[in-house]
């Protein structure tokens, strides 16, 4: 029995009116940011906790893209999480494996090894990396912070990978190297591809963690055009004001390449982040 | 085509043996079945033959090749899994071509070969498909498409049909059989189901324990098992096994359970000293009569008729015996009846090592 029409609708419209208020208290302060973005200086003091501004005006994107180093941090940050991504994303991919698929020597105290890097905050270790990179002269450079971010994404994402290699049978690169496939043949053929969404999740979770890190982006690069745009965030607040106007159109900006990059890979993340969870 | 010799293989896990020195010669162009319990180091043999794992000690030669340091692609045989192994993201076409790509063989000539191998196994028209798209008998039979395009020199199958239900599992195995008259390559099957083994084989080979236990036809090791292990693991219901005591009378001894006396027969060639012995009888081999007649008495414990034929569980002396008839009988629980076994029809074993007590002829 489904019930009588109007105890129907009204099932149904708990049902919707629970997400809407989940979507709401979510989608909330992404709404401020858009909307704080888009007021004029006159208004935002006078008008700041009006739910829509009286006037709109892209002024504060102007002065963002037109009169700030933003590009820059933004071309940083481009740089920084792309190859951060991508460089962590096939190393992780080459340890999962061989933790999924090998038996060897070590492999016990390796892996708690790399389960203790995840257990304590980074902020211990900044002085000592500090140190070491102003002596091998990688701070204020790009590739000391994507050395950084990579080194702080493999070990979860090992573990991430591993666990995507342990969904697949060990039977199909058995059944390729018997096929006359080498086994790297079988990973890059078979394997490889069965783990794509997999693959896609890993590298998009480094994307994001490299794209939004501030602590060791903040110390190791002082100089603008080593900086990325969550440093660049905070040149915005001053120690006389915080020009709210241009710094959320700055997040606006930034929240642009997630977006894209999500989109692109939600296909896969929906089944990635899933995968394995029913027997298929 | 090409023979198989496997010479002193041993495997060890760590510490834990798992094959304990194995000789088998396979000749070319034979269906062999290694047969035995999980875990009795069969597919660890049938996976160092595929070069899946290596091996401790021993060495494998196909054709007269040592391929103990060869890798599996350089191998040249061709295996079916358990689980078909497919690649799940490519179609029947692509799976079936995909190691003779691999080869670098000329597009027209793959064409050629899967069109064939496709042909001969019913998979013209699933070509397109995805293995999801299959259900598993179709499954089944592209991975036996995917061994025969190569034309390999041998074909290696891992338990290939106990993903089936039992009318595909009867199916595929008269359809290996066939493939395997028409191709005639060498196979080596494994498989833990005895009716596959006793169906599909010109040789079984019984193992247990990482160890061969009997070698050959299947029919000689229905009738002739070398020890208790092969007589209770071959043949479906298994044979009996009467716990009994030997008196020796002159060359003969007679056998009883309790104080039932059983049958006499002719003496094997050595007796345990306190003359125990473990009698083995098929059950189709025992005889069922009213028990007004000369026999054994035993009492009906439990009926079953299967349609073809009907078992009957005995008991003798608290000994529980199954029997198995072509005849319909109107029988009762507890009813008293007679048994009748023939001497020819008995095998002994010694309790203690299960090796079999030979009777000379």
């Amino acid at each position: 029995m489904r019930g009588s029409f109007q105890t129907r609708t009204i099932k149904w419209s708990m049902h919707y009116g629970v997400l809407l208020v989940y979507v709401a208290v979510a989608l909330f302060p992404l709404y401020w940011l858009v909307k704080v973005s888009i007021t004029p200086d006159d208004i935002l003091y006078k008008q700041g906790t009006d739910l829509l501004p009286s006037k709109l005006s892209f002024e504060h994107y102007a002065t963002v893209i037109g009169k700030s180093d933003f590009l820059l941090f933004f071309r940083n940050s481009i740089i920084v999480s792309g190859i951060t991504a991508i460089a962590s994303t096939i190393l992780a991919m080459a340890s999962g494996y061989a933790f999924s698929r090998f038996a060897f020597k070590g492999k016990f105290w390796i892996v708690g090894l790399m389960l203790v890097t995840q257990m304590f905050p980074l902020v211990i270790v900044i002085t000592p990396i500090f140190s070491i990179f102003g002596t091998l002269g990688l701070t204020n450079s790009l590739t000391g912070l994507i050395i950084i971010y990579t080194a702080f994404n493999i070990p979860f994402a090992t573990f991430l990978m591993q666990s995507f290699f342990d969904g697949i049978p060990k039977d199909l690169e058995e059944a390729a190297m018997i096929d006359g496939a080498t086994r790297f043949k079988a990973f890059v053929q078979i394997i490889a591809p069965l783990t794509l969404p997999g693959i896609v999740a890993t590298a998009g979770f480094c994307f994001t963690g490299a794209w939004g890190e501030i602590l060791f982006a903040l110390l190791l690069n002082s100089s603008a055009s080593a900086s990325t745009f969550p440093v660049g965030l905070l040149l915005y607040s001053t120690r006389a004001t915080i020009e709210y106007g241009p710094m959320m159109a700055a997040g606006v900006l930034a929240l642009i390449p997630v977006c894209i990059f999500f989109f692109l890979i939600q296909r896969y993340l929906v089944q990635g982040l899933t995968a394995g969870a029913v027997k298929g | 085509m090409a023979s198989i010799a496997i010479n002193g293989v041993r495997k060890d896990y760590g510490a834990v043996p798992v094959l304990k020195g194995v000789d088998l010669a396979i000749d070319s162009g034979e269906f062999v079945v290694l047969v035995g319990p999980s875990g009795c180091g069969k597919s660890t043999l049938l996976r160092i033959i595929a070069g899946l794992e290596d091996l401790s000690a021993g060495e494998i030669r196909i054709g007269d090749m040592r391929v103990n340091e060869l890798a599996p692609r350089d191998r040249d045989i061709a295996m079916v899994f358990q689980s078909y192994a497919l690649y799940p993201h490519m179609s029947v076409r692509d799976n079936m071509s995909y190691s003779l790509k691999l080869k670098r063989t000329p597009a027209e000539r793959i064409a050629e070969a899967v069109k064939r191998a496709g042909d001969k196994l019913g998979l013209e028209a699933l070509q397109d498909r995805k293995p999801r798209a299959l259900s598993g008998g179709q499954r089944q039979r592209v991975a036996m498409g995917r061994a025969i395009v190569r034309n390999p020199k041998a074909f290696l199958f891992d338990e290939p049909l106990s993903n089936l239900d039992a009318r595909l599992r009867e199916q595929m195995r008269f359809e290996i059989r066939k493939l395997h008259r028409d191709i005639g390559a060498t196979s080596v099957y494994v498989t833990h189901d005895q009716i596959e083994a006793m169906t599909m084989s010109d040789r079984i080979v019984a193992m247990n324990g990482g160890i061969i236990q009997q070698v050959g036809a299947p029919l000689e090791l229905y009738d002739n098992p070398a020890n208790i292990f092969v007589a209770g693991f071959i043949g479906s219901p298994a044979m009996n096994f009467i716990k009994a005591r030997a008196v020796r009378e002159d060359n003969r001894i007679a056998l009883y359970v309790g104080a039932t006396k059983l049958l006499g027969m002719p003496a094997p060639d050595r007796l345990p000293d306190n003359g125990e012995v473990i009698a083995g009888v098929r059950p189709e081999r025992i005889g069922l009569l009213p028990s007004s007649e000369a026999g054994v008495a035993a009492t009906v414990e439990l009926v079953e008729p299967t349609g073809v034929a009907t078992v009957v569980h005995a008991d003798i002396a608290g000994q529980q015996l199954k029997l198995f008839t072509t005849e319909r009988l109107q029988l009762d629980v507890h009813q008293p009846v007679s048994l009748t076994i023939r001497p020819a029809d008995v095998c002994l074993f010694d309790p203690i090592s299960g090796e079999r007590l030979r009777v000379p002829r």
